[in-house]
């Protein structure tokens, strides 16, 4: 692996030069986007909304900060250290969907794809369906991470020690899925065979929901903070090494005893995986600034963004996938369009 | 073991002490008094602070253990998403505080500083100080195992309600300090009335202070040899108190379970060998060792080496040329309970360099 940065731009093809900059307040810390418009979410008070031609249009959501936030592509849905979850729509409309009797921090944020929202503030998950009931449940300790299952409203908590499935609307007992140590990040694989979740730890840990079967993602420099599906659902892309890093879920072990794949490596980390909608192109950004197009499965390069030492913080794909957003964390930031 | 402190890190104080010792009336006195710098406070009971600041957040003193299955090796990791959280503020405040319940063991939030990634990339711990009440102290020694610990694991001691006590219980209470700390800052005050400096960042976990702190760290002070163990060239207890206090008649106290333990040498130490036996050390002791520091004298080596550790979890750097005229003396300073004293003097003796 001789994946000198310097080295790359010499060898690969580049459309740095095309990403066009978006001048934005402050950094942001995340990237959606609602039909065209690029929405990035800074770290407290606004997000800013990016029309294809690049005019920013900030817009405040809260007086604090942001938490946590989560887009189903038709709204932006936030959660602020004043206990309030709001949505941000394409037309820069706020609105507080929820508030925290206790004004707790909203931690977490998920979004089911019929619209059921998912938050949870300390240790309490809370779910409200499209009728506007509210549900709540409560986690061992505090809740480090939502996602709904693709089908069926079923709702996976992580927390310390594991991962609890609960079903909202049933009166189904909760199903626990144990593991030492504190889990964080959590995400179903896209035909909801897997439950996997980004540890404290530099780890990934995987369940196979049939059995309950373990699986071990290891290896990992650093934690891991940014996960995508892609390859037809069959493969899982993350950050926190010095490459890219694959994990096959495509047979029915999963990654079970298998090595990752490993694309494009630099010698700085991967901080941010995003999947293509709709090809097998995974927007790959380094601490370094880098940010890399890397196309499955041969791991052919192209260059999007040169590295200058700003960590991109952010990246995120339109639906069309016809633009990339791309954040860093010195607040530099900018749309691609891929024709 | 990491890297330098970077000044940019917001400095953490961690307020510990017993209930009613008078934690509540510092914090609500640093929150309040026009010092001209501004705090975010991380509280684990909303209503004891009378001020309303978005600034203030409730914990929950989550305490982790690591993967490693070692009981002593955890982090808050509360704390963990707290400061994360707080970070996004971050040119909202200058600095943080975080207070601990009475009960708490403060070796899982100082160890949050060694473990975390993030939470070392924006934050530093500053100093631990404990509140005590200096009526009841002597008597939560006795019972309260978490009261010991908070007394060992401080950087800054604030003996509090002093007025409630007679000098001759004073002494006693100091002397019990003494016995399991002697290193830390010993502050005698009434309703916690102690300069805010003397309490907020002091730096104790710098490793590039670790100089500035010798005189409270490392002063001989009144010294007591005790030969009885055959190593007067290494050992000595410090018994010290406070510069501004005279301590002529100081009680001196053991305590039975909790001690602390110096060792020195004048002639230079084996890098190859010191190492490997430090860590080796802390990794099989380490749950007894609360608190360790120390300044180091290689063999061959122009550069001071400093380090200080928590429990099983080190961290240490070169920190600056030896001085002209300096004495290359490496020190070390265990803070622990049931320290295997013997052992640590032995081992430390193999690592000094052959001449
Ligand atoms: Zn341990």
């Amino acid at each position: 692996m001789s994946g000198l940065g310097a080295e790359r731009p010499e060898r690969i093809a580049s459309v740095a030069d095309q990403v066009a900059a978006i001048a934005l307040k402050a950094p942001a810390t995340a990237v959606h986007f609602l039909g065209e418009r690029a929405v990035f979410v800074g770290s407290e008070k606004t997000c800013t909304l990016a029309a294809p031609d690049g005019t920013p249009q900030p817009v405040t959501v809260t007086d604090g900060a942001i938490l946590c936030t989560v887009s189903d592509g038709m709204r932006v849905v936030l959660g602020c250290d004043d206990g309030r979850v709001v949505s941000l729509d394409a037309d820069a409309a706020v609105t507080t969907l929820a508030t925290d009797a206790k004004r707790r921090w909203i931690d977490c944020v998920a979004l089911h794809k019929d619209g059921t929202l998912a938050w949870s503030a300390g240790k309490t998950a809370f779910v409200r369906g499209r009728d506007g009931a509210e549900k709540s449940w409560e986690a061992p300790s505090t809740v480090g991470g939502l996602a709904f299952a693709p089908k069926g409203v079923r709702l996976a908590v992580a927390h310390y020690g594991g991962a609890t499935l609960w079903f909202p609307n049933m009166t189904a007992k909760p199903e626990r899925l144990d593991w030492a140590g504190s889990h964080l990040g959590i995400a179903f694989s896209p035909d909801g065979r897997f439950v996997v979740t980004a540890m404290h730890e530099p780890a990934l840990h995987g369940w196979r929901l049939a059995d309950g079967r373990h699986m071990r993602m290891t290896g990992y420099p650093a934690r891991v903070k940014s996960m995508a599906w892609c390859g037809g659902g069959k493969l899982l892309a993350t950050s926190g090494a010095d490459c890219l890093i694959l994990w096959p879920f495509g047979s029915k072990d999963g990654p079970m005893g298998k090595e990752p794949m490993m694309l494009a490596p630099l010698t700085t980390r991967v901080s941010c995986v995003a999947a293509h909608p709709t090809q097998d192109i995974l927007a790959t950004g380094y601490e370094d600034g880098t940010v890399l197009l890397v196309r499955l499965p041969d791991g052919a390069e192209i260059l999007a963004r040169e590295r200058d030492g700003d960590a991109i913080a952010a990246l995120g794909w339109s639906a069309s996938g016809e633009t990339l957003a791309l954040a860093t964390e010195g607040g530099a930031a900018g749309l691609l369009k891929i024709v | 073991m990491s890297d330098a402190v970077s000044a940019e890190k917001i400095p953490v104080t961690v307020l510990t002490g017993y209930l009613g010792a008078g934690k509540t009336t510092l914090l609500n006195r640093i929150l309040s008094e026009n010092h001209g710098k501004r705090y975010a406070v991380v509280v684990n009971e909303f209503g004891e602070i009378g001020i309303d600041n978005d600034l203030v957040v409730g914990a929950d003193e989550e305490v982790f253990e690591m993967n490693n299955g070692c009981i002593c090796c955890t982090v808050r990791g509360d704390l963990i998403r707290i400061l994360g959280g707080l970070m996004k503020r971050k040119g909202r405040f200058d600095a943080i505080i975080v207070e601990t319940t009475g009960l708490a063991d403060p070796a899982p939030v100082a160890q949050t500083f060694f473990v975390d990634e993030d939470v070392q990339k924006h934050a530093r711990l500053d100093a631990v100080v404990t509140v005590a009440d200096a009526k009841w102290l002597s008597e939560r020694l006795k019972d309260a195992p978490e009261a010991k610990n908070q007394i060992a694991f401080a950087d800054v001691i604030v003996l509090n309600k002093t007025d409630l006590v007679s000098p001759d219980d004073l002494a006693e209470v100091e002397g019990r300090i003494r016995a399991i700390n002697p290193y830390a800052r010993l502050h005698r005050t009434e309703r916690c009335r102690v300069e805010l400096a003397d309490v907020l960042e002091r730096n104790a976990f710098d490793l590039d202070r670790i100089v500035d702190l010798e005189p409270d760290f490392l002063n001989p002070g009144d010294d007591h040899d005790h030969d009885h163990h055959g190593h007067d060239h290494d050992h000595d207890h410090h018994h010290r108190g406070h510069s501004s206090h005279g301590h002529g008649g100081m009680k001196h106290y053991h305590d039975e379970d909790m001690q602390s333990l110096a060792l020195k040498s004048e002639a230079p130490l084996d890098p190859v060998k010191f190492m490997p036996w430090l860590q080796g050390l802390v990794a099989k002791e380490g749950q007894k060792i609360l608190r360790s520091k120390g300044i180091l004298a290689f063999k061959d080596d122009d550069e001071r080496y400093v380090f200080q550790g928590v429990h099983m979890m080190l961290e240490g750097d070169h920190q600056r040329p030896w001085r002209d005229g300096e004495q290359r003396l490496s020190r070390l300073v265990f803070i622990g309970r049931d320290l295997p004293e013997q052992a640590i003097r032995d081992g430390f003796t193999a690592c000094i360099a052959a001449s």
